[in-house]
């Protein structure tokens, strides 16, 4: 299901009344809120009272009285069938709260936990890792991949592997099981959770996307309270989830339009993604923005180098640029295995894209310098977006990119024990090592070349480059990685060298996917019929738990199981970022 | 090119809600129509910026032809359909909300048309119209348009 559909059917729901059978508080029950951070709080009741019917306490006081400032009541919001209170904006001392909202017989009631942190400062940086998507089979498949396997022992460690802090992180949100990206990055940004598709927001019954009540992200925190550059880096478009989490309040990822705005708001030092036309003036033949609004002149008025090119960012670190705008595609920024290998994608169009590594060398060198430390947020996007297309290859690429730049900040925190480099995925993907793929095994179709158990041979990748990638992988033994969700489509059991695959195109009716005819002819080929709604024509997101591992000051306080909102918790705190 | 935020954007399933086949109008083929392609509309597709190509450049107010794939129609009938380079495969959570691709052309028809089935290849013939330009009824931002068109399954 698409993620834009299970929004227009919660506005729907809500712009409908739904069943609005109580009152509903933000932020929500069990909300972990930072000392000091800034969010919206709002009940909303049923049938639209008058606020004479109602009444809400804090600590059993008026709202009014611990917040220290007026509410404002709006009945039938929206000429919705509910009325709400509102105070945006708001902040609290640590402690623990209880909200009660009481309408005639009926009483809702959350619990907060207000957490403060302590002095002094442990870290001076963070360096937050983002593996978009990256399940254990790409960390093993990585290693394999990169290090080498030789009679049961890997030949080396990943880097992200070998820190001394490990946790297994939840990433669901509060309306369903399996989450989306927006949603789960918010979490590590706000710690608070949130629903799929929300930014900085939780998901009340607002009809325009931007008016949902709001949560304090950790660069507008970073900003408002600190000295500290702040760099947001990603291989996907720049307003994509994960890095637009830093930044944006929105019901709706897809608000790319304000979210470049929100960018411009916030101002992090640096920033640096694809997704250029939503920084152009619609005047400008490419831009997307429905506005003639010119960002590029604006990041350049408030002092911005502006890069699209890797030499073009290289050389405004060279020029010792403290600020910068890196743009360097018009989509995402290709792949570790077009950008090496296939020399698919956009490569020809954009023939000079920095990675993730690259980019990752370029912002600690602009933000190191800053004397009040750095927070700086690496997304590997496309590790994601290549486990939806069900194209393993390129995901495990790029989890070998992701990789190399947690190397590089490692290699920058050495010995300073000041920097808190912690490595994760925002989800997980139904995906798993199964075997190899040996065309030397017996048979006519794809299930016979597979080898399971004794027959799964280490693949016969050719060699692997200085930057621990196969300098080939479409080899006569090959990794088998299967997928659990899937539309129809056909598997080839082969890397796809001609571009990242297409499962499923849409069929005759308009309305259900079937398997894509270009990979059904192959001497291999395997037909399967799908195993996810007909709607669907890529793989989905799984509700798998996912592996964290950290190192550096406050690292130590991950161990077991945590909520994904514990990672915000241990960034605030390593930064001491709480405070009335 | 992107509806507008005040415009609900339309889901896939909503978009082709009710749609019905097909009826086609005449053979979309003008005498003197000059052929254009998908490949040869920019002659840069820079970061900050696309360039039309000479040829584009030179055709416009003039009677084209090209070949591309049909979008999935906001309405079974229109006066106007996304027309675009590969066929539109909606890739969800990872096409940030199915974003459009960057070279798509808006077509407007004579006449309301009833429209064929999302992805089908068709030839359109019409008065091409390049630069910017926002459509007062949906909000649609567009850089190269065909208007007076019509068109045929290729």
């Amino acid at each position: 299901m698409r993620a834009s559909c299970l929004l227009a059917a919660a506005l729907t729901t809500s712009l409908m009344g739904g069943a609005a059978l109580a009152q509903t508080i933000y932020p929500i029950n069990r909300a972990e809120i930072l000392e000091g951070s800034r969010f919206d709080f709002k009940v909303e009741f049923p049938n639209a009272p008058t606020s004479t019917e109602v009444t809400v306490t804090v600590n059993g006081k008026p709202v009014a009285e611990i917040f220290g400032r007026p509410t404002s009541f709006v009945q039938s919001e929206e000429g919705q069938k509910h009325s709400a209170l509102w105070l945006r904006g708001a902040s609290l001392p640590a402690g623990r709260y209880v909200v009660e909202a009481t309408q005639g017989a009926s009483k809702a009631t959350v619990n907060w936990e207000v957490f403060a942190t302590n002095e002094p400062r442990k870290a001076r940086n963070v360096i937050l890792f983002i593996g978009d998507g990256m399940s254990v089979a790409n960390r093993t498949a990585a290693r394999l991949l990169s290090k080498g396997w030789e009679e049961g022992r890997y030949g080396g460690e990943l880097a992200m592997d070998d820190m001394p802090s490990m946790a297994l992180i939840s990433t669901s949100g509060t309306d369903s099981v399996v989450t989306d990206s927006a949603n789960a990055a918010h979490a590590f940004t706000t710690g608070h959770k949130s629903c799929v598709n929300a930014l900085g927001v939780y998901c009340a019954r607002n009809a325009l996307t931007l008016d949902h009540p709001k949560v304090e992200t950790i660069a507008e925190l970073i900003k408002r309270r600190s000295g500290m550059a702040v760099g947001v880096v990603t291989n996907s478009e720049i307003e994509d989830a994960t890095p637009a989490s830093m930044v944006a309040h929105t019901r709706r990822r897809s608000d790319f339009n304000d979210i470049v705005r929100m960018f411009h708001d916030v101002k992090p030092d640096v920033i640096m993604g694809g997704g250029s036309p939503n920084f152009l003036p619609k005047s400008t033949p490419g831009s997307k923005r429905t506005d003639n609004e010119d960002f590029i002149a604006r990041f350049k008025e408030a002092g911005y180098a502006l890069a699209t090119t890797k030499t073009e960012m290289n050389a405004a670190v060279a020029g010792g640029s403290r600020k910068l705008l890196g743009l360097y595609n018009t989509g995402n920024i290709d792949g570790a295995f077009d950008l090496r290998l296939a020399r698919k994608g956009t490569v020809s169009r954009f023939p000079d894209q920095p990675d993730v590594v690259e980019q990752t060398k370029a912002a600690i060198e602009m933000l190191k310098g800053n004397q009040d430390g750095f927070f700086l947020m690496v997304e590997s996007a496309r590790i994601d977006k290549y486990s939806h297309s069900l194209d393993w290859e390129r995901s495990v690429f790029d989890t070998i990119m992701l990789d190399n730049a947690v190397k590089v900040a490692k290699d920058f925190a050495g010995e300073r024990n000041d920097t808190l480099i912690i490595v994760v995925p925002d989800h997980a993907h139904p995906i798993s090592i199964v075997g190899t793929y040996d065309d030397a095994l017996p048979g006519q179709q794809l299930r016979d070349k597979l080898g399971v158990y004794q027959q799964s041979l280490p693949p016969n990748y050719g060699p692997r480059d200085a930057e621990g990638y196969p300098t080939d992988v479409n080899t006569s033994r090959r990794l088998a990685i299967a997928y659990g969700t899937y539309p129809d489509t056909c598997d080839t059991g082969r890397p796809f060298m001609d571009g990242e695959r297409v499962p499923a195109v849409k069929g005759p009716d308009g309305k259900a996917n079937i398997a894509n005819e270009k990979d059904c002819s192959g001497p291999l080929a395997t037909r399967k019929v799908g195993n996810l709604p007909l709607n669907a024509n890529s793989g989905v997101h799984s509700g798998d738990d996912v592996i964290l591992t950290a190192m550096g000051p406050g690292a130590e306080r991950f161990r077991g199981h945590k909520p994904n909102t514990y990672v915000f918790r241990v960034m605030a705190e390593a930064l001491a970022l709480g405070g009335q | 090119m992107r509806p507008q935020a005040p415009i609900p954007l339309p889901t896939r399933r909503e978009a082709l809600l009710g749609f019905a086949t097909v009826a086609v109008s005449g053979p979309a083929c003008a005498a003197g129509a000059e052929a254009i392609r998908f490949e040869g509309l920019y002659k840069s597709f820079g970061v900050l910026g696309f360039e039309f190509s000479d040829n584009v450049t030179a055709l416009r107010g003039k009677e084209v032809r090209i070949v591309g794939y049909m979008a999935p129609p906001l309405k079974p009938e229109s006066h106007f359909f996304v027309l675009t380079r590969e066929p539109l495969a909606i890739c969800p959570f990872c096409q940030s909300d199915a974003d459009w691709p960057v070279d798509i052309v808006v077509v407007t028809m004579r006449q309301e048309t009833p429209l064929v089935s999302a992805g089908r290849k068709v030839v359109v013939t019409g008065r091409l119209e390049i630069g910017s330009a926002t459509d007062a009824e949906t909000g649609f931002v567009s850089q190269i348009r065909i208007t007076h068109a019509e068109f045929a399954l290729a």
